[in-house]
């Protein structure tokens, strides 16, 4: 069994406001989480706002510092006190997807240029084989170069654009990515387009994901296993379709009972035709 | 009733002109709750400033007008012309982000009773939001408190107390929970509902979220491209419904419990710059035909209080089945192969 990811007695505590009157914001507290899979899996983080679940990907991505605890990668150390790993193996282990490809990418900077740097500064490849990678990447999010090519991010739609941002995080091959609400942004009706995506490149590029969602449904949908969290603890952990179908802990079955359902009213409600 | 007739509604923009609502012809009965659905950028959010009489630079009314169906203090009829002198009173609106409507350095109390009609009564006005506020849930000293110093959900909950304080016979909702948490979305969702039971007013709501409209509405509006193409009771919308875009949207999230492959909705609605020819969805709709790309498809009341906008609007039955017996996520989970991608079709 590999370790897929990692986190031992995580901690981080933000402090709030300038003395006297500052406030500690506990928004990760002790997060133990061990997953291990020969297989890649697609880990999903569900919580309310405030839950802490962006906090924990950000110290996954080194974005944040933990205040005490530390975090391992399939094999690599990449957080905790005093841990230094190289920055480009780094990137070789975690790549980000975040919510917002428009605000992910600059509006100065061709969408392209992006995705041949990290190919040629993440990857070490030379020009030719930096420009193959991309290509290949591009390819197996559905775009072709030749279209992305000298384009502005304004020149996308959001789904396009956030495909190319799945593209870039794919291109040094990665174990793990972590992508924080990354459909939120993109219009209901093609939101499953980008979520099979994970699921063909999981197959495809062997990758793991940690979806951070707030949206139960998509994260039944796609994942293997799920983290409920809730005030910086996790309350419930396990296989995702067990934990949704039979919640043990509480505030799982609340978040569940909130879930607008297209199955089973919460009133009853009259027929406006026929009375 | 509300009547709306041939509301076509334009932005004047630096690129020239656009109707963001085209052609919509409605009547809602009283006393319900209508749902509003549709992408971005089909019209939704423009068709509730129509509604709520707010047009002005960039928007204005190319055609039509909107008959309230309630007489004013001078015993006219209220109607597009004249529904501004009824905010509040007659028709309130909910707006979506709570921190951007109110005003940040005012205390809510005065936001209250900032208007005219409490004028030397204050006090006794102030008394009633305190009760009043105090029946939605939340503690009467919240009003003495300054915007930010109230969470998202009480905030929002402030929001629905102003907009039904004077029992309006009209609320128009855009996104009012999309900003809120799932647990807090529901409690102002049963509020509204309440609300509505006791003082029988007609609430509509614009949500980008099915289970939303499927909780809490009683008919329901679906809008693309500008145009109506479906308009039912509810149940009908989810349980048969006569047009294939419709069946799309309802059909495109997953759900849990269920276990089939979801495929969303591949590709993206037409320009509205450009001149429409036939039927707006034709591009993106499985059971097109010639027909429906040279003859826009007129709503039609196929049954009675069910409107479609679709030459085959009997095929969808047959297209939802089809759907229905699709394959299972376990089949497509490990083999990419049969996972619905879409991804050529998404540009």
């Amino acid at each position: 069994m590999n370790t897929i990811l990692k986190t031992q007695g995580l901690n981080k505590v933000y402090s709030l406001g300038s003395f006297p009157r500052t406030i500690k914001v506990q928004a990760l507290d002790d997060i133990n989480l061990d997953i291990e899979s020969d297989q890649p899996v697609i880990v999903s983080l569900v919580g309310e706002s405030g839950s802490g679940k962006t906090t924990l990907a950000k110290v996954i991505l080194r974005l944040v510092q933990p205040s005490s605890g530390a975090v391992t990668v399939a094999g690599h150390t990449v957080a905790g006190k005093g841990t230094r790993p190289n920055h480009n193996e780094f990137l070789r282990t975690v790549q980000p997807i975040f919510q917002n490809p428009f605000e992910a990418f600059s509006q100065h900077r061709t969408v392209d240029s992006y995705l041949r740097e990290t190919a040629e500064r993440v990857g070490k490849l030379h020009k030719d084989a930096a420009i193959q990678a991309v290509e290949e990447a591009l390819a197996a999010v559905g775009l072709q170069y030749s279209d992305v090519r000298g384009k502005y991010p304004n020149q996308f739609s959001g789904g396009e654009l956030q495909r190319a941002s799945v593209a870039r995080a794919l291109i040094p091959r990665p174990q793990l990515i972590v992508a924080d609400e990354p459909v939120s942004m993109i219009d209901a009706s093609r939101r499953m387009i980008i979520i099979n995506l994970f699921m063909a490149l999981k197959e495809e590029y062997r990758t793991s994901f940690l979806y951070i969602t707030h949206d139960l449904a998509t994260a039944y949908y796609i994942s293997d296993y799920i983290a409920v969290m809730n005030k910086g603890r996790i309350v419930e952990f396990g296989d995702a379709k067990q934990v949704l179908s039979q919640p043990q802990h509480e505030y799982t079955q609340l978040l569940l009972d909130s879930i607008p359902r297209l199955n089973s009213r919460w009133v009853e409600r009259r027929n406006p035709t026929t009375g | 009733m509300i009547r709306l007739d041939n509301i076509v509604a334009t932005y004047t923009t630096q690129r020239g002109q656009v109707n963001a609502v085209d052609g919509v012809t409605l009547e809602i009965p009283d006393s319900i709750v209508m749902g509003i659905a549709g992408e971005s950028g089909c019209g939704k959010s423009t068709l509730m400033k129509v509604l709520y009489g707010d047009i002005g630079f960039p928007l204005s009314l190319s055609s039509g007008s909107v008959d309230y169906g309630l007489v004013n203090e001078r015993g006219e009829p209220v109607t597009t012309d004249n529904i501004r002198s009824e905010w509040f009173r007659h028709i309130s609106y909910i707006p979506q982000s709570s921190m951007s409507s109110l005003n940040p350095v005012v205390r809510i109390r005065d936001q209250f009773v900032d208007f005219p009609a409490t004028a030397g009564r204050k006090k006794e006005v102030l008394a009633q939001v305190r009760d009043f506020v105090q029946k939605l849930g939340l503690p009467p000293e919240s009003i003495d408190a300054y915007p930010h110093q109230l969470s998202g959900g009480m905030r929002q909950r402030i929001m629905v107390a102003m907009a039904t304080f004077f029992q309006p016979e009209i609320i128009l909702a855009d996104e009012p929970t999309t900003a809120l948490d799932v647990v807090v979305q529901k409690s102002i969702l049963l509020l509204l509902l309440d609300l509505q039971k006791e003082m029988r007013n007609t609430i509509m709501l614009v949500s980008h979220d099915m289970g939303v409209h499927y909780q809490i509405t009683d008919k329901m509006l679906i809008m693309y491209a500008a145009k109506v193409v479906e308009y039912a009771d509810t149940d009908d919308i989810f349980q048969s419904p006569l047009h294939p875009y419709t069946l799309m949207l309802t059909n495109s999230l997953p759900t849990i419990g269920d276990e089939r492959a979801r495929r969303g909705l591949p590709g993206s609605p037409p320009s509205l710059w450009e001149p429409q020819v036939g039927c707006r969805f034709a591009a993106r709709c499985p059971i097109a035909a010639d027909r429906c790309r040279q003859e826009e498809p007129p709503l039609t009341e196929y049954q009675r209080g069910h409107f479609s906008a679709c030459h085959f609007a009997g095929d969808v039955a047959a297209l939802k089945e089809s759907m229905q017996a699709g394959p299972s996520l376990s089949e497509v989970a490990h083999d990419t192969s049969k996972l619905m991608l879409d991804l050529e079709a998404d540009r």
